[in-house]
């Protein structure tokens, strides 16, 4: 029990720092100052709760094989709480620029990755199904948080309306596979399952719709369609915050669930159905975002297409498919995070200067911000030595060796299609003049800094010097 | 060890630059010619110091990088890219000198990519690792895109824009067929490497088909750089728009990425795929020749011109590469270095002429002679190389690739891709004459050439060394041709050991049967 409570040290100490904060708040007048810097403590403590696990505690599963600690779920409680503290950090002057600094921001955010540390550590659907709730009730409320907007509070309505279906969607299918297989366990389920279920039709339709509610969490073609809109109306930060680490959440309980789903008789059908989802949100997410002239929407888009990228690691099915998608999500977080911190700096008090045309001879007025937001962009776009190109580098690798060149083939196409799009934005920044009468905005970097030097660091690093996440991934799967 | 300041200098030199302040605009051009001028020192250690017997690489260098992958940061250099390294060291000062005077913007972000260009060009000759060589395949692009379209003409973003995304799609499928390439690295299955000296030896026993498919891939990449025809039509936009700097440095060294690669990943690591398109290789490389001649033939831009005449002359490095003869292959070599010291030296010279009129327009000047007679003398050098007359470096390239592909096996012996190519040779004469005679002779009828003064001690000093070494490889070809002799010959012994009639064509079609079935990916 002492071990147990050990390994899952990371969780309990989360919990403890998120409910106590939502108390400082109803009863601390203006807490926002306390709960800011009481999060960092909360999260920083994550980290080094979540590193100590492999020394002190041990892999398995808790709580009646509810929960599941091992080399995986210490990573992702790392990346989900490096997350939560790039965005707290960048949030407060967003925020006060904003005029909306309100005292339960931090607390929702600690909430959310509270959602998704349980997603990644659920050894049970329905520990998933709580994590996604969870988190999606903080993103439903985070999206909406600029108030006075309408474009934030349509996002929020939408997000929920459409999130609230898919939800549906994922607990009938939860439903249908305990119907098929007698468990929503992971153990007992994969042992049915790859033995051929006794109910093989009602597991498929189930397989299938669990596909359908986490696609749309993952935010993949052709469950995308709230993606553009809440990306675009949520204050910037939140959705720096929800592309990446809520991403990467979903693709956490994701990858496990199809890891027991998968290997049954229909194998490859789930496979071509996952590869098929995947072809088609990197296609469909890098021509759309071909036409945009808004700077977020744009990297809406083209996140529906690094979804696809992801979800590669999933058809794969293999262990280099897995560790894959790890440093991509890892890579992704990094890179996309730090396009949105920019975006949120330039990003004016009435939510303008996002459009492509603002962004012309921004190199002039802002070479520093400029030259980062075009790492960031090399780094999207996969060009090497940047942490973009080797993570599409080893995924391709992954489904290579699987036996998926053509789905290889299919993302190299849509990479060259990004090209476009995200060289168009270095256009605007480095190759064109600022419009007549333009005013250069006055922009306060602020703490936000502190982001920029992590995110920026990470992606030459991670690009440089791969191998350091990769023995720290290798090291932790021996945990398992 | 010694090839590792060569390629460090550069980019140290880079971050030298990040720390002198954008004003001290003095500081900075010095920094960068100062760096420049250390790599070229750098490198003729290294040249001096190479074992020309030897066809092996040397200086070799090898660090674990990421192992899960067996990716290392792996260097070394043959005959071949001792060459072009020489090549790139010789013109980079070059292009930074010709850079003070007609670059007037953000000085510090040009000569930053300028340095970083040079670093991955030396990468890309130097790296004997598949993902290392992608790595600095792509890192090149970024400078150059940047020096397009920030400090390029009109029309510059168009042609970045085109640039970029033209070499982007062939590095892609490049990338792919590095990644199925390197699961081929253990010949018993299972293993993957990106080591390059341990996929020479495996790659030809890579069954027929699949080596097919990673020629094709591998080769669209590196034609589209070099370019072949038909997927030329980025260079003369990126040509025409491209400072003039940017422009010695494309048809300098950039190009001669493509053919260095067609060389060492294509003819060197699937010999029989090369065999089996020898024949199409070559003849879209003499379409090249004879197209790229025609089009120049009818340009008035003189920049125009000389672009197209890259196309063409670039068809005979190809020709030369896909005779798969010593003689062939020799002439790719040294016709790579005379077309970066004759092409980079009309480039400046139309730079220089620009500089003075702003315009590129042939009908513009006439009679030029009279008032710039030194600068003159120079363009005629120039000129005359890229014909090929005999004496100048240009001859002795094309003589020989002319010379490999008339005697090719890999050809059936077919005499005409040496007549047709061969054609291509007086066709240069024909424009190039008939460009310098516009520009240079005649009366002068436009009263703004009255006032042109002749070429100033800079200009002197970026033209005449380049001048020299047109004469000395023209002259004595030996001195150069020596260092590429023994990797050469190696290789061409390689290659026809797995030809028909080879010793090892028995061999690999033995081993192609068993190793077939587990070797499918």
């Amino acid at each position: 029990m002492t071990s147990e409570l050990l390994s899952l040290a990371p969780l309990l100490l989360f919990w403890f720092f998120s409910i106590s904060s939502s108390v400082f708040d109803a009863l601390i007048k203006e807490s926002r100052r306390f709960t800011f810097g009481y999060s960092l403590v909360g999260l920083a403590m994550v980290v080094i709760a979540a590193l100590c696990v492999p020394i002190f505690g041990h892999s398995g599963t808790a709580f009646n094989d509810m929960i599941r600690v091992g080399g995986t779920t210490v990573y992702f409680d790392v990346l989900f709480a490096l997350g939560g503290i790039l965005t707290i950090v960048t949030a407060r002057p967003y925020l006060q620029k904003m005029n909306y600094e309100l005292d339960e921001f931090y607390t929702l955010v600690m909430y959310a990755i509270g959602g998704m540390l349980l997603m990644a550590h659920s050894n049970h659907m329905v520990v998933v199904f709580i994590g996604i709730e969870i988190m999606s009730i903080c993103f439903y409320v985070l999206a909406g948080y600029i108030r006075t907007s309408s474009l934030s509070v349509e996002a929020a309505l939408k997000y929920f309306l459409l999130g609230a279906f898919a939800s549906g969607f994922l607990v009938y299918g939860m439903a249908l596979i305990y119907g098929a297989t007698g468990s929503m366990e992971y153990g007992p389920v994969a042992a049915v399952v790859s033995q051929g279920s006794e109910f093989p039709t009602l597991l498929l339709v189930g397989i299938g719709l669990i596909v359908v509610g986490l696609s749309f969490k993952v935010a993949a073609f052709p469950f995308h369609s709230w993606v553009p809109d809440v990306y675009q109306g949520a204050p910037s930060v939140v959705t720096g915050f929800m592309s990446t680490a809520g991403k990467a959440a979903a693709f956490a309980a994701f990858l496990p669930l199809m890891m027991i789903l998968m290997p049954g008789p229909d194998m490859e059908r789930v496979q071509t159905l996952l590869a098929v989802i995947a072809a088609a949100s990197m296609l469909y997410g890098n021509i759309s975002a071909l036409r945009q002239n808004n700077v977020k929407r744009m990297l809406a888009y083209s996140s529906i297409a690094h979804a696809g990228y992801i979800m590669i690691g999933i058809v794969t099915g293999t262990d280099f498919g897995e560790s894959a998608m790890m440093f991509y999500l890892a890579a992704y977080l990094f890179m996309q995070l730090g396009a949105f911190v920019i975006i949120g700096i330039l990003e004016n008090r009435e939510g303008g200067f996002v459009s492509l045309d603002d962004y012309a001879g921004l190199a002039k007025h802002q070479p520093t911000l400029a030259a980062l937001m075009a790492v960031f962009l090399f780094s999207l776009t996969g060009i090497p030595p940047l942490a973009g190109f080797f993570a599409k580098y080893y995924l391709f690798y992954a489904a290579v060796e699987a036996g998926f060149t053509w789905l290889t083939i299919v993302g190299v196409a849509s990479s060259i299609i990004s090209v476009y799009f995200y060289l168009g934005l270095v256009v605007q920044m480095y190759f064109r003049e600022p419009a007549e009468g333009f005013v250069a905005p006055q922009v306060k970097t602020g703490m936000a800094g502190i982001t920029l030097l992590v995110t920026t660091v990470a992606v030459f690093l991670l690009g440089l010097y791969p191998a350091m996440v990769q023995s720290v991934t290798d090291a932790l799967a021996m945990l398992r | 060890m010694a090839l590792l300041p060569v390629l460090l200098l550069p980019l140290l030199g880079a971050v030298a630059l990040m720390f002198v302040d954008r004003t001290a605009v003095k500081g900075i051009k010095m920094t960068a010619l100062i760096f420049s001028i250390l790599t070229f020192i750098a490198s003729l250690a290294a040249f001096l110091g190479f074992d020309h017997g030897s066809g092996d690489f040397q200086y070799l260098v090898d660090w674990t990088w990421i192992t899960s992958l067996d990716a290392g940061f792996r260097i070394g250099a043959d005959g071949m890219a001792i060459l072009l390294v020489m090549l790139t060291t010789v013109i980079m000062p070059v292009a930074i000198l010709t850079s003070f005077s007609s670059i007037k913007k953000s000085e510090k972000l040009y000569y930053v990519m300028l340095m970083l260009l040079q670093f991955g060009m030396t990468g890309v000759f130097l790296a004997l690792d598949t993902f290392l060589f992608y790595v600095f395949w792509e890192v090149i692009l970024i400078p150059m895109y940047f020096i397009i379209g920030i400090w390029g003409g009109q029309n510059r973003i168009y042609a970045s824009i085109k640039f970029f995304l033209y070499t982007m799609f062939g590095s892609l499928l490049m990338l792919i067929a590095i990644i199925w390439l390197g699961f081929h690295g253990d010949p018993s299955g299972g293993g993957f490497t990106a080591n390059l000296l341990t996929l020479r030896d495996v790659g030809p026993s890579i069954p027929m088909e699949t080596q097919q498919w990673l020629f094709l891939a591998f080769a669209l990449s590196f034609a589209i750089k070099v370019p072949l025809f038909p997927l030329h039509t980025w260079l003369p936009d990126a040509h025409v728009q491209a400072p003039t700097a940017g422009s010695v440095i494309l048809a300098g060294v950039l190009l001669k990425l493509g053919t260095y690669g067609l060389i060492r990943f294509n003819l060197e690591l699937f010999p029989q795929a090369s065999y089996y398109f020898a024949d199409a290789m070559c003849v879209l490389a003499v379409i090249g020749v004879i197209y790229g001649a025609l089009v120049a033939m009818v340009q008035t831009d003189i920049k125009k011109l000389v672009a197209y005449s890259s196309v063409s002359h670039m068809g005979f490095i190809v020709l030369g590469i896909f005779s798969m003869t010593t003689a062939g292959l020799q002439g790719a070599i040294i016709q790579m270095v005379n077309h970066g010291l004759s092409t980079g030296m009309l480039f400046l010279c139309v730079g220089a002429l620009y500089e003075r009129r702003h315009t590129r327009e042939i009908e513009d000047y006439g009679g030029v002679m009279a008032r710039m007679p030194r600068f003159g003398v120079i363009f005629g050098i120039a000129m005359l190389a890229s014909v090929g007359l005999p004496g100048l470096n240009g001859f002795v390239g094309e003589f020989l690739t002319l010379l490999g592909a008339y005697n090719a096996p890999a050809l059936d012996g077919n005499v005409w891709y040496t007549v047709f190519a061969a054609s291509g040779v007086i066709l240069a004469a024909v424009y190039l004459l008939k460009m310098y005679n516009g520009v240079m002779f005649g009366p002068i009828n436009n009263t703004k050439n009255e006032s042109l003064t002749d070429m100033t001690r800079s200009e002197a000093w970026q033209l005449v060394p380049l001048a020299a070494l047109c004469f000395w490889i023209g002259l004595f070809p030996n001195t150069f041709l020596d260092y590429s002799k023994a990797s050469t010959e190696q290789l061409v012994e390689k290659v026809e050991s797995f030809l028909p009639g080879g010793s090892g064509y028995a061999m690999e079609a033995a081993e192609s049967t068993t190793a077939g079935t587990s070797d499918d990916h």
